[in-house]
């Protein structure tokens, strides 16, 4: 029996074999460009020698970056989101963390009841999230301010760090509890040498999380707060008559502040595990 | 002492530790539960409470009474019908925009990306952190008419002068499509994650070509995923209002525009009260039906 | 951290009449065992014959829904697995991914309040000649390296009783066959006694100077290892522990020191000290390695068909038929005197009465034949 050598592959050939056997990763490249553009163009005209309208390019500046709170209100408006922000992360991890433990460590009644709360406030739409707590407010004569915002915060915060928190406690081998016990240490001991450091990726987790949910709200907020101006609230406002360059100069540093904290914290994990 | 033995051992089949009698997991429940019954049932309550509401005549702006007038809600809905319906509709497509983009996404965050796994996944929610306002009307600036983007477009021969994205429906379900893809994406990558490739080749080794493989195996393994993340896109695109208004014109207005105006602008709460809490309940009855249809019951 | 109060109890191990109930099932029957203090005892059954639970009642991990545990003098039954002088080594080893080698070493002893560990810890590194892995985690260690600090950890801490719950089970077999030699060293050296759970049969008669076998709950016996290969007393720890041939049969009479049976036509001579039974109705057994391929025996089958064969380095493996169509297996040592059959040979067989022995008859022939290795 002869074989026949097959011929040659011509160029188009193996292009078009290296297009299909790649055309996934291709499109997520252009994929990831596309998530990119608002936050590179936010960026680039961070540097705009604008006015106080940052519609059309003049030229570039680092004043801005030199003097951002060069533009009135912009970091006013970041204090407060900072200062509601870390309020409701410390309270909504809190409140979350225990309930987790709770459900992901304990038998009780109502844990159908437990979750289908826990769940109803990530399922509904935020316009009735605030709606209703406006209402709620209004109703009992409240004025909106500084203090109705960080409860909203918390409310809706409580909900994802059940949830993140309660993922990590359910990778935990429950054998290394047992093995803290046998090794001595009573329940309050095992919880806290054993239990809780190894949890405590997942709380990290879940406050970043909500800071993150925190800062960046709008909606709610906007129905909870009256006059007090968090960071989005004052970009919004602001769209109409010209959103001021420094405000693009806070948003490009919260992103890369929010990078690095995730890279550090990917870089921590990975040195962990390194043999 | 048998009270608390056994509190923290841990197991996963609790059912030896606990004889149910340990208050414990009350007191852990407590505070978090008292807040969200608090701030978030009692307020759907106000909110009921508050949408059968009149104002009477004569009275000053903001002053109403409780007379249960459920006709407002008729009125609201009879009113605002367009807009309603306007907001199912953009919801859908922008998740299906979503879910159209980011399958594939995650797909190849899942099995073609190799070492550099974690380092997209943070690629992917990291545009997120600058403020999504900013994005958004970074947007607006992008497609404006005098724009890059739209005067590329405009080279091509079958588009007319005319032609515009910025302040128009198609704007705004791009807006909103954009807006959620982390929330489509990483449902979808965490459920595609899970399936072990080795399944895949199986599929393989029994004669099915990539895309059967796919059509048989994957995107049915990939469905929990699936759910949950178009759960996770439609219902806050649903009740959105901020890419109506900033990429939108006002025959785009979504419902969540007439809520907010309704308690900002025209005074009128009894009518905004309606219309939410008719958007929620629509969104419950819709979200309960997708489930059991598509029969994920432990989404948390 | 508050300093926990351990006992510091000492004596031999006692469980007198233990139960463990899950709703209505029975993972431990009305358990009764005396493990001498400083000895090496092993509880070896399949999965699900209640080993493990009876190892995680010692351990004070479960409780007992009936019966004490005791040791020496003291009643430990209801005693918190924190406060009793017995430490374990878990079958995934369980160690402290988030601590050090010398942290996880040293957890135990920083529990009982000891300030000073380093000495402590040291020693136990030692002993397991792992002293160079203090600062590293336990995720950065091999399989076989993990299992000895998970030792290290337990006997740091002195305990009167060590538990050790299949701890070899994810090691490859070289490995396994080392650490055994391993333990058996450290538990002579440190003098401690050491309950280990197994499902291997050849993993606990290396071992132990005690095993006990265990099924659905219960103790079927408990012996040497000699004791219990040479001597089984029930159907499942014959079938359980290497191989056996079982022969259905009566026995016709007995007379000075031996019984006689009758089975299938034929006569068995057995001693009376090997039979286990005052039943009529017994099976006779005869282990595969007694077996030669002869017909001038005392106890012989004659006219028997060789239908199998494997050579497995050390014996030829025969599967043998005999006229009544029963499967009987017999090894043949792989030294002079070779019988080199083939499949399809006449062949008879012949054993000695003294490697006879005979169970009850009203027990099923398969018991703890055959199981699936779990894991």
């Amino acid at each position: 029996m002869t074989t026949s050598i097959a011929p040659m592959p011509t160029l188009s050939h193996r292009a078009a074999r290296w297009f299909s056997r790649n055309l996934i990763r291709i499109y997520a490249a252009v994929a990831f460009i596309y998530l990119f553009i608002p936050v590179a163009y936010t960026f680039a005209f961070s540097f705009n020698d604008a006015g106080k309208s940052n519609l059309v390019w003049q030229g570039f500046t680092l004043d801005n970056w030199k003097n951002p709170c060069g533009a009135p209100q912009v970091c006013e408006s970041v204090v407060n989101s900072l200062k509601v922000g870390v309020i409701s992360t410390l309270l909504a991890t809190f409140l979350g963390t225990m309930i987790a433990f709770a459900l992901g460590r304990y038998k009780f009644k109502g844990r159908k009841s437990t979750n289908l709360l826990i769940f109803l406030p990530m399922a509904t739409p935020e316009v009735v999230l605030g709606a209703s707590l406006l209402a709620m407010f209004l109703n009992l004569r409240i004025n909106p301010g500084f203090w109705t915002v960080v409860i909203a915060h918390v409310m809706f915060c409580i909900s994802f760090v059940v949830v993140t928190v309660k993922a990590r406690i359910a990778s935990l081998d429950p054998r290394l509890e047992q093995a803290a016990m046998d090794l001595y240490a009573n329940e309050r001991e095992t919880f806290r040498y054993v239990t809780l450091p190894l949890v405590m990726p997942g709380i990290a987790g879940a406050a970043l999380l909500a800071f993150s949910l925190s800062f960046d709200d709008f909606i709610i907020t906007n129905f909870n707060s009256g006059t007090f101006s968090t960071f989005p609230k004052f970009v919004y406002v602001s769209a109409a008559r010209g959103i001021p360059a420094q405000a693009n100069v806070v948003g490009s540093a919260m992103f890369f502040i929010a990078l690095i904290i995730v890279i550090v914290g990917q870089v921590v994990s990975r040195q962990r595990k390194k043999p | 002492m048998a009270f608390l033995h056994g509190v923290a051992t841990g197991h996963s089949q609790v059912k030896n530790a606990l004889k149910g009698r340990s208050l414990t997991p009350y007191l852990l429940l407590a505070p978090g539960l008292i807040w969200l019954i608090t701030f978030f049932i009692i307020p759907i309550f106000s909110l009921a409470s508050t949408s059968t509401m009149v104002r009477p005549d004569g009275a000053q702006v903001g002053v109403y009474v409780q007379e249960l007038r459920f006709a407002n809600y008729v009125d609201a809905f009879l009113i605002n019908k367009d807009q309603y319906l306007r907001s199912f509709i953009y919801a859908a497509l922008a998740t299906l925009v979503a879910l159209a983009i980011a399958y594939p996404l995650a797909y190849a965050i899942a099995f073609k990306s190799g070492k550099y796994r974690n380092i997209l996944l943070v690629l992917v929610i990291a545009p997120f952190f600058t403020s999504f306002l900013l994005r958004t009307i970074a947007w607006t600036q992008i497609l404006a008419d005098q724009g890059p983007v739209v005067s590329a477009i405009k080279v091509l021969p079958f588009i007319d002068d005319l032609f515009r994205i910025n302040n128009t429906s198609t704007a705004v379900v791009i807006g909103l499509a954009y807006n959620f893809l982390p929330f489509m994406t990483l449902p979808l990558y965490a459920s595609l994650e899970r399936i072990d490739p080795r399944t895949l080749e199986a599929a393989g080794d029994l004669y099915a070509n990539g895309l059967t493989t796919f059509r048989k195996v994957t995107l049915p393994l990939s469905m929990p995923g699936v759910v949950a993340g178009t759960l996770l896109t439609f219902i806050p695109a649903a009740g959105d209002y901020v890419n109506a208004a900033i990429l939108g014109n006002p025959s785009t207005k979504m419902i969540g525009n007439v809520i907010e105006s309704r308690f900002f602008a025209v005074v009128d709460y009894p009518t905004a009260a309606a219309l939410s809490f008719t958007l929620m309940a629509t969104i419950l009855i819709l979200v309960s039906l997708y489930i059991r249809k598509s029969g994920t019951d432990e989404l948390v | 951290m508050a300093n926990t109060k351990v006992s510091q109890d000492t004596g031999d191990l006692k469980l007198d009449r233990v139960s463990k109930y899950y709703g209505d099932f029975c993972a431990v029957d009305d358990l009764s065992l005396l493990v001498p203090d400083g000895s090496f005892f092993a509880l070896l059954g399949p999965s699900g014959c209640g080993k493990t639970t009876t190892l995680r009642m010692i351990a004070g991990l479960e409780e007992p829904s009936a019966g004490t545990i005791s040791i020496g003098s003291s009643d430990i039954t209801t005693q918190k697995s924190y406060r009793r002088n017995v430490n374990t080594v878990f079958q995934n080893y369980a160690l402290f991914p988030h601590l050090t080698i010398f942290e996880n070493i040293a957890f135990g002893l920083r529990r009982r309040g000891l300030k000073d560990v380093k000495s402590e810890v040291e020693s136990a590194l030692n002993l397991v000649e792992l002293a160079h892995l203090a600062d590293r985690k336990p995720n950065q260690l091999s399989g076989g390296q993990q299992q000895r600090i998970a030792v290290a950890r337990a006997i740091v801490n002195r305990p009167e009783v060590l538990l050790l719950d299949e701890p070899l089970g994810a090691l490859d077999l070289k490995l396994r066959r080392q650490m055994q030699i391993e333990l058996k060293r450290i538990q002579t050296e440190v003098g401690i006694t050491f309950i280990h759970v197994t499902h291997d049969q050849e993993e606990a008669m290396t071992m132990a100077d005690t095993i006990a076998v265990m099924n659905n709950g219960k103790i079927e016996q408990m012996g040497s290892a000699t004791d219990l290969y040479e001597s089984p007393k029930t159907a499942f720890v014959a079938n359980f522990l290497g191989q056996c041939n079982l022969i259905k049969g009566k026995i016709a009479s007995k007379s000075g020191d031996k019984a006689l049976v009758t089975a299938k036509g034929l006569t068995f001579e057995v001693p009376l000290s090997r039979v286990a039974t005052s039943n009529e109705s017994v099976f006779i057994g005869v282990r595969p390695e007694k077996l030669r391929l002869d017909d001038n025996g005392v106890n012989s089958i004659k006219n028997c068909v060789v239908t199998d064969r494997s050579f497995v380095g050390t014996s030829t493996q025969y599967i043998v038929r005999a006229p009544w169509d029963l499967e009987l297996v017999v090894f043949e040592q792989n030294d002079e005197g070779l019988h080199d059959l083939r499949v399809g040979d006449t062949v008879s067989l012949e054993w000695d009465s003294e490697h006879t022995f005979a169970l009850d008859g009203a027990q099923d022939i398969n018991a703890g034949a055959d199981l699936d290795d779990e894991e």
